[in-house]
């Protein structure tokens, strides 16, 4: 689903973030991604969601080479694609069924298909009966459940999560990693990074782990 | 087999009912998403009055600048139509014309297609006309006969907008023989064309600066108004949104502004009319001419409104290109 074949990223001041990383997501499987910090972890989100180029190789998603898209094209490789923020993003001054429904409305879905799939998203993150609050109105653990239900209500083959339990007690972060669980049921490909290394013990998927912009271990796909 | 085609044809059928469905979804959704744009965009403008109101004051100011200067020279042409009979060319016949003659040549000039129309003062009427006003009246009693010629006054048709239309007709009568001399007063004539060319440039010059000033207001109420929404772009963006989908809301954001103050500029300039109205219809009775103040006409009012409305979008255009390559993700 989601491929890095040799991909470097130099940045302008001069520092290799990444070099020569090469890993393969497949549909339906989770994937960790950690390191110290500074090892590249956000750059490799960041070029997987087409915020940056790199600078050598190639970034595939579902086979095709987006590393050096046209931007406007961006838009469209986007929406096959979820992603889930660290500190949220969502609309402040929008209800939970405006932010859910974002994706949608960008997509150009007429009304009735949005209001079907945004009750299933919220069905699915257990918000039923708070549509109608607002972001503030909720507790850190809901307000990701909305940025989860907005990430997976356009069905995307793709899940960009960054730091998606940082915020949230192991209660929670159990229950968020149930629900990705589900997804790759699906055929759902993951990447989820973080520092949570109890959780990544815990849920036992594999793990890239990058370090000074190397990747050491995990580029192997295991069968489980 | 046959049974197969059919329903091999109903599946066909089928579909195509449901991408035509589909397809009408879609259109629906398209039209759905442009009239929430269109009504969010004037709620959210509604939202902070103050600062609507204070764009608007400024734009709609300017717009009404631009159109009273364009009523003053409108008014001023239409003041100057009604001073179409002193731009007439006298023509002065040779003396001892019989009256059948003078006839014939006026009918012959009224026929040219550049002459509104033609008027004969005898040389009796001309007598009477010089002895009431010159006081010469005694002293011409003394005279044996009259040393008035007959004359025609020759009003030329569109004179006022193509000076050379004078200028050929007082060469063309100068040509019949019954003619002595033709005379037109060319000089006021140039002055007064002159005076309407500069001012109507100068109502060009001055809508063309207006409305720079109003592309430019528009563009940077756009702009302020998309660095308080940057994060709301940021996400759209990271939802998948394209650049047109962003741009939406700015543009009609623009239009309003732009609608909106040239609907106020349009009652301004009105009202400021109405109240010129009656001083300057007192004015024209003073000089016993018929004067009819110019307002703005539907045509006008209409121009009006579609070009404020489109210099609000052109200038949300103009920034929202420029602005939204800048806003990026990070």
């Amino acid at each position: 689903m989601l491929k890095f074949e040799h991909v470097s990223k130099r940045y302008q001041d001069g520092g290799d973030a990444l070099l020569d990383v090469n890993f393969h997501i497949r549909p339906g499987e989770i994937v960790f991604l950690t390191g110290h910090s500074g090892a590249g972890k956000s750059t490799v989100l960041k070029l997987a969601a087409l915020m940056e180029n790199c600078t050598h190789g190639q970034v595939l998603l579902g086979g095709q080479d987006v590393s050096q898209l046209k931007s406007s094209q961006i838009p469209y490789v986007r929406r096959k694609m979820g992603l889930i923020f660290q500190d949220y993003k969502l609309l402040q001054d929008r209800t939970v069924l405006d932010n859910i429904a974002l994706p949608m409305v960008v997509a150009g879905y007429g009304y009735q298909d949005i209001a079907k799939r945004v009750r299933a998203a919220l069905d699915k993150v257990g918000l039923l009966g708070k549509e109608h609050k607002y972001p503030q109105a909720l507790s850190g653990g809901e307000q990701q459940r909305v940025g989860i239900a907005r990430a997976v209500v356009n069905k995307p083959e793709l899940i960009l999560a960054d730091e998606p339990t940082g915020n949230l007690d192991p209660q929670l972060s159990k229950e968020i990693m149930r629900l990705f669980g589900q997804f790759t049921q699906v055929g759902v490909a993951i990447l989820i990074a973080t520092h949570d290394f109890e959780l990544i013990n815990r849920m036992g998927h594999r793990v890239l782990t990058l370090d000074h912009g190397r990747l050491v271990a995990g580029q192997d796909y295991v069968k489980r | 087999m046959l049974k197969d085609k059919s329903t091999q044809n109903r599946k066909a059928l089928g579909r195509f009912e449901r991408y035509k469905l589909q397809l009408n979804n879609r259109w629906h959704a398209y039209r759905d998403l442009h009239a929430h744009a269109l009504f969010s965009s004037l709620g959210r403008l509604m939202r902070s009055p103050a600062s609507l109101t204070m764009t608007l004051l400024v734009l709609s100011t300017s717009i009404a600048l631009a159109c009273i200067f364009y009523l003053i020279v409108q008014n001023f042409q239409q003041l100057t139509g009604g001073l179409a009979s002193s731009h007439q060319i006298s023509v002065f016949l040779k003396g001892e014309l019989k009256p059948s003659v003078i006839d014939k040549l006026r009918k012959e000039i009224t026929a040219n297609p550049d002459v509104e129309n033609v008027s004969l003062i005898t040389p009796e009427q001309a007598l009477i006309e010089f002895k009431a006003h010159s006081g010469f009246g005694a002293a011409l009693d003394e005279l044996q006969q009259n040393p008035l010629p007959a004359v025609l006054v020759v009003t030329p048709r569109n004179a006022l907008s193509d000076q050379s239309i004078s200028a050929k007709l007082v060469e063309q009568l100068q040509q019949y023989p019954e003619v002595d001399f033709a005379q037109l007063d060319m000089q006021w004539l140039h002055r007064l064309q002159a005076i309407l060319e500069l001012a109507e440039r100068s109502v060009w010059l001055m809508g063309v600066l207006f409305g720079l000033e109003v592309l430019l207001i528009i563009a940077n109420t756009i702009r302020l108004e998309l660095q308080n929404r940057k994060d709301e772009v940021i996400i759209a963006k990271l939802v998948g949104a394209t650049n047109a989908f962003i741009r939406r809301p700015f543009l009609y954001t623009g239009f309003w502004l732009g609608f909106l103050a040239a609907l106020i500029a349009w009652l301004v300039v009105t009202i400021i009319m109405l109240i010129i109205q009656q001083p300057a219809t007192q004015l024209s009775k003073l000089y016993a001419s018929e004067f009819n103040i110019v307002f703005l006409g539907y045509a006008d009012t209409l121009q009006l409104l579609l070009l404020g409305s489109l210099l609000g979008v052109a200038g949300a255009w103009l920034e929202l290109t420029r602005q939204l390559q800048r806003i990026q993700p990070e």
